[in-house]
């Protein structure tokens, strides 16, 4: 039997995102899934009744018809008690939860017997990217909070020399290059602006340089990165040397955008009270962190409040404020896991707890709390695990061009072995051969080790030329033919099978003359072909 | 010509081979290095004809009559072969050192005009013994290579039961013969275990080449070229002539560092190559590699969204792998290349050692087509710069480009470096359907939230790609 997904119509004050879009209830029902939008839920993100109903949906007048009908509840927010209230018993709910700062919710939805998947408490493990919610939403706050700023901000962001006089580009400094800062960092250097980041830990400096922005290092040595790819709370020490930092950039910068939050703890202080005082009149500041408090000592959570004459916008709905484009990732990423409950496709869901990822976003299953989960498999060890990837392919790269062969020199014991072996095979060859054999033998010897220095110095792009020319070289045994066509025979040699001998020597010619004429012309044909 | 003179001679020729392999460090310096390979040649050849150990008034009409015909259908071959086809025209310039090695063998055993004693004669038959076994293994490996890559024979590795043990019998069986062989009293005698020899050598050339897949054959036409080289070695030796031994050391030692070279960007053991198969040695199993399933959806685009996202990328680097040879996709890249440097867009060229189905075939199809080598870069020179490339197009390559090859160490191609186009903001990847790869392996590329998927034929597509670009 086939079951219904139901989305309801957010309740929550200014909430404007819904947890659905047209073209993922499309997919939804392509996996079995029967589909049920309450009447007015996509309104505010620009997404009609009539659209949903296009996609294939079928619309509940109320929110009480809608959950009376339906076995698993899309929502975005946390539900209201009323809602939970209205859910049938062994209902499953996917949305937004906090388990931690909502205790009294999580009690009521076990005791109402629910299924509940938090979208926020999904891992970060890179299989569950597709389902993590909070790096989609937190991509839109960091894009929006540049939008908010431009539109707070008095000024251009990129530079101009115009008829009227120069305009110096604005200067923007993020804190905290997580999804959300390097979204900032990415709208921000897009408007033309000058780009500053400083993060805890040092390993993201390469992902700030790649957005076209500057890193700006703390430089005290701790290591910042907690358990998960988050940031941890660090040294007195270390933060008394950022604050140097900041101090030195709010001094410097229009824009500070602030994105600093610890799992679990108030959001950081870090841009204090005297620091907005030395930015100059007419700059803004964004919070990301309101929410939990602020990174900015002076942000009114939730408001836009000019103190100093800076702006300091602590919006805590940012990601609603772009409500479609939200709406449409989020039924995304709701769509992604459910994907993952659906492995059959056939319209049922199967909560896996051998899943790590589902285990991690379930916090009820059937009436029973399941939060928090097992710690993840995965923690301090993936910067260790890359720095040795990041040598191995450097050696690589060394010996790849240029002389010596292998990656790492051999260990000393091998080498000890491989030289055993020669020593004996040179002196068992010094021992039985003939001076006529050892004479050659040298030269043999030598030659190898001549080609070997030459070869490598071989350009990769030039092997197949390399291949057509030593071809063409190796029909060097033509010497070796014809010196056998018809040699000049000594005095009284009459057994010699001459004409085998000549038939053979000659169809030896024939074969090399091949080679070395065909090989020589190919590889002319080639390389003319290489060009600037 | 006196003894003396073309001994100074063969050295000449020797510096010039020498340089000739020294000059190909650098495409500049390439062209020089392929005629100073010319004039060494012509100047072995002129001083062994001219010298003392031919009779010129028999020897000039038949050696002059041989190499005219052998240079008239090497010169016909070189005009007309197809970049495409240099594979397979390099394998069977392969197996015919490989035939000439085993006749000069056979002509020097039969000769009795040199006459050895004692230790000479033991080690002037070993000589010969492992010149006619190297030769032969060379010819008809070769040859099952050429078949193999001009698609005449199956690219399929055939697997006989108990191959490694029909290897080591032969291996036995051959060391024995050629204990018979040197103990043999008169030529007539020792005949016998040399033809036999023959024989289980050129069957051993089959079995071991038949064994190795499709993907696996850089390694293999590199080894042959390798084979080749050792051949004229070996016939340097049983003849006595420096020269030989120089040029075959050179060019065995190319064939070897080549191999080499090969083997280490699949992340392979050269003895597991040569040993035949893939998959089949330990934790590489199946089972193993289905607990990473990759999931997830597969997006695809049409050519004319692949042409909207080249137009506003800024750089874009395109992967050609052996599809781009099979669709002969070369010239259509071009001129889409060209086109986006014209716009200003920064395009480069990827190429993975292993590409293709010999060393450097990308370079060569590249280069007739007439893109400029200096944007055709290795894959140590150009990995690094994928997180800054906004497209990457992946033309007909799978294995080369396969992400599990870092993340997954149960994966049978795990550990085997890759061109990390998954770095970029978006891949597109041009493939005829979703079957994998030759190492048999799924692409979790593929489902990645950045790749797109191209379907179709690549030379049709791009073809496609390029009006599209155009208008």
């Amino acid at each position: 039997m086939p079951l219904t997904i139901g989305v309801l119509r957010e309740t929550f004050a200014g909430e404007k995102r819904v947890a659905a879009a047209p073209e993922v209830v499309e997919k939804l029902l392509k996996l079995g899934f029967g589909v049920r939008v309450e009447s007015g839920a996509g309104e505010a993100a620009n997404f009609s009744d009539a659209a949903f109903t296009a996609a294939g949906a079928s619309i509940a007048a109320s929110a009480s018809e809608l959950l009376a009908t339906s076995d698993i509840v899309f929502k975005v927010r946390a539900p209201s008690t009323q809602e939970v209230a209205a859910m049938r018993p062994g209902t499953t709910l996917i949305s937004f939860i906090w388990p931690a700062q909502n205790p009294e919710l999580m009690k009521q939805m076990a005791e109402r017997r629910l299924t509940v998947l938090a979208m926020d408490s999904v891992p970060r493990i890179s299989r569950a990217q597709k389902m993590d919610a909070l790096s989609s939403m937190a991509n839109i706050a960091g894009y929006r909070a540049v939008i908010e700023a431009a539109h707070h901000f008095g000024r251009f962001f990129t530079g101009q020399i115009t008829a009227a006089g120069k305009v110096p580009p604005a200067k923007v400094f993020v804190i905290g290059a997580g999804v959300a800062g390097l979204a900032a960092l990415g709208a921000a250097v897009g408007l033309g602006a000058i780009v500053r980041a400083n993060d805890t830990r040092p390993e993201v400096g390469d992902q700030v340089k790649s957005m076209g922005a500057e890193f700006v290092p703390v430089d005290y040595q701790e290591e910042g990165s907690g358990v998960g790819g988050y940031a941890k709370v660090m040294s007195e020490g270390f933060q008394k040397a950022q604050r140097d930092v900041f101090a030195k950039q709010a001094k410097d910068v229009d824009i500070i955008i602030t994105t600093a939050l610890i799992p679990g703890k108030p959001a950081p202080k870090l841009i204090t009270a005297d620091m907005v005082r030395s930015m100059r009149p007419g700059s803004v500041i964004v919070d990301l962190a309101s929410e939990q408090g602020g990174n900015c000592e002076l942000t009114a959570p939730g408001e836009v409040v000019v103190r100093e004459g800076v702006t300091i916008i602590g919006y805590t709905d940012l990601p609603s404020r772009l409500s479609k484009q939200a709406s449409t990732l989020y039924a995304t990423n709701l769509l992604r896991l459910t994907e993952e409950l659906c492995k059959t496709k056939d319209g049922n869901i199967n909560v896996n707890f051998e899943d790590e990822a589902i285990r991690g976003a379930t916090v009820i299953k059937e009436g029973g709390v399941t939060w928090p989960p097992p710690p993840p498999r995965l923690s301090a060890a993936p910067p260790q695990a890359k720095a040795a990837a990041a040598t191995a392919p450097a050696a690589a790269k060394k010996s790849s061009h240029g002389h010596g062969g292998g990656g790492e020199p051999m260990s000393g014991q091998s080498l000890a072995g491989v030289f055993a072996v020669g020593a004996a095979l040179f002196w068992l060859t010094g021992a039985y051969a003939p001076a006529s054999f050892l004479g050659h033998f040298t030269v043999f010897v030598l030659a190898c080790f001549i080609g070997y220095m030459v070869i490598w110095n071989v350009t990769p792009s030039l092997h197949t030329p390399l291949m057509s020319v030593t071809n063409a070289i190796s029909s060097i045994i033509a010497v070796g033919a014809i010196v056998q066509v018809a040699p000049p025979l000594r005095e009284g040699v009459t057994d010699r099978p001459d004409a085998l001998i000549l038939g053979l020597a000659v169809a030896a010619l024939a074969l090399t003359a091949i080679n070395m004429f065909g090989g020589f012309a190919v590889t002319r044909r080639m390389l003319a072909m290489f060009r600037k | 010509m006196s003894e003396n003179l073309a001994t100074v001679a063969y050295l000449g020729a020797a510096i010039l081979f020498i340089m000739s392999l020294g000059g190909l460090s650098n495409p500049e310096t390439s062209r020089r290095g392929n005629l100073y390979g010319m004039v060494g040649m012509a100047l072995a050849v002129l001083a062994t004809v001219l010298g003392p150990r031919v009779d010129l008034g028999a020897g000039l009409p038949w050696i002059v009559g041989a190499l005219a015909i052998g240079a008239a259908i090497g010169l016909y071959a070189a005009r007309t072969v197809q970049m495409t086809q240099m594979p397979e025209l390099v394998a069977l310039m392969h197996s015919l050192v490989g035939l000439a090695a085993c006749f000069v063998g056979f002509a020097s055993y039969v000769d009795t005009s040199i006459v050895y004693e004692g230790a000479e004669k033991a080690i002037h038959e070993v000589e010969i013994y492992i010149g006619i076994l190297i030769g032969a293994v060379t010819f008809s490996g070769s040859v099952i290579a050429f078949g193999k890559l001009s698609g005449k024979i199956s690219g399929k590795p055939l697997l006989l039961p108990a191959r490694h043990w029909l290897n080591l019998l032969a291996l036995l069986v051959v060391i024995w013969l050629g204990v018979q062989f040197v103990a043999a009293p008169s030529i007539e005698a020792g005949m016998t275990p040399l033809l036999i020899m023959t024989v289980i050598a050129l069957l051993f050339g089959i079995h071991m080449v038949v064994a190795i897949g499709g993907a696996d054959m850089p390694v293999v036409v590199s080894m042959l070229n390798s084979y080749s080289g050792w051949a004229a070695a070996a016939t340097g030796f049983m003849l006595a002539n420096d020269l030989l031994i120089v040029t075959g050391a050179l060019v065995g030692s190319s064939g070897a560092i080549l191999s080499y070279i090969m083997c280490r960007a699949m992340n392979r053991n050269f003895v597991s190559v040569i040993a035949g198969g893939f998959g089949t040695t330990g934790g590489t199993t199946p089972a193993a590699a289905s607990g990473a399933q990759p999931a997830g959806e597969v997006t695809s685009v049409s050519a004319s969204e692949t042409a909207e996202m080249l137009r506003s990328a800024r750089s874009v680097i395109i992967i050609p792998g052996y599809g781009m040879a099979v669709a002969q996709a070369q010239h259509t890249v071009y001129e889409i290349t060209k086109l986006l440097r014209e716009k200003g867009v920064n395009v480069r060229f990827a190429i993975h050692p292993v590409a293709g189905r010999m060393p450097g075939h990308m370079n060569v199809l590249l280069a007739e087509a007439k893109v400029p080598y200096d944007i055709v870069l290795e894959m140590d020179e150009i990995n690094d710069d994928f997180p800054g490339t906004d497209v990457s197009i992946v033309i007909g390559a799978n294995d080369i480009v396969n992400p599990a090859a870092e993340d997954d160490p149960t994966s049978p191609i795990a550990g085997m470096p890759v061109l990390q186009v998954w770095k970029s903001k978006t891949s597109i990847v041009m493939k005829r359907s979703m079957a994998s790869g030759y190492a048999g392996v799924d692409n979790p590329l593929f489902v990645k939230d950045n790749n797109r998927m191209l379907f179709g034929d690549a030379k049709k597509m791009l073809d496609e790609v390029l009006v599209a670009l155009k208008s």
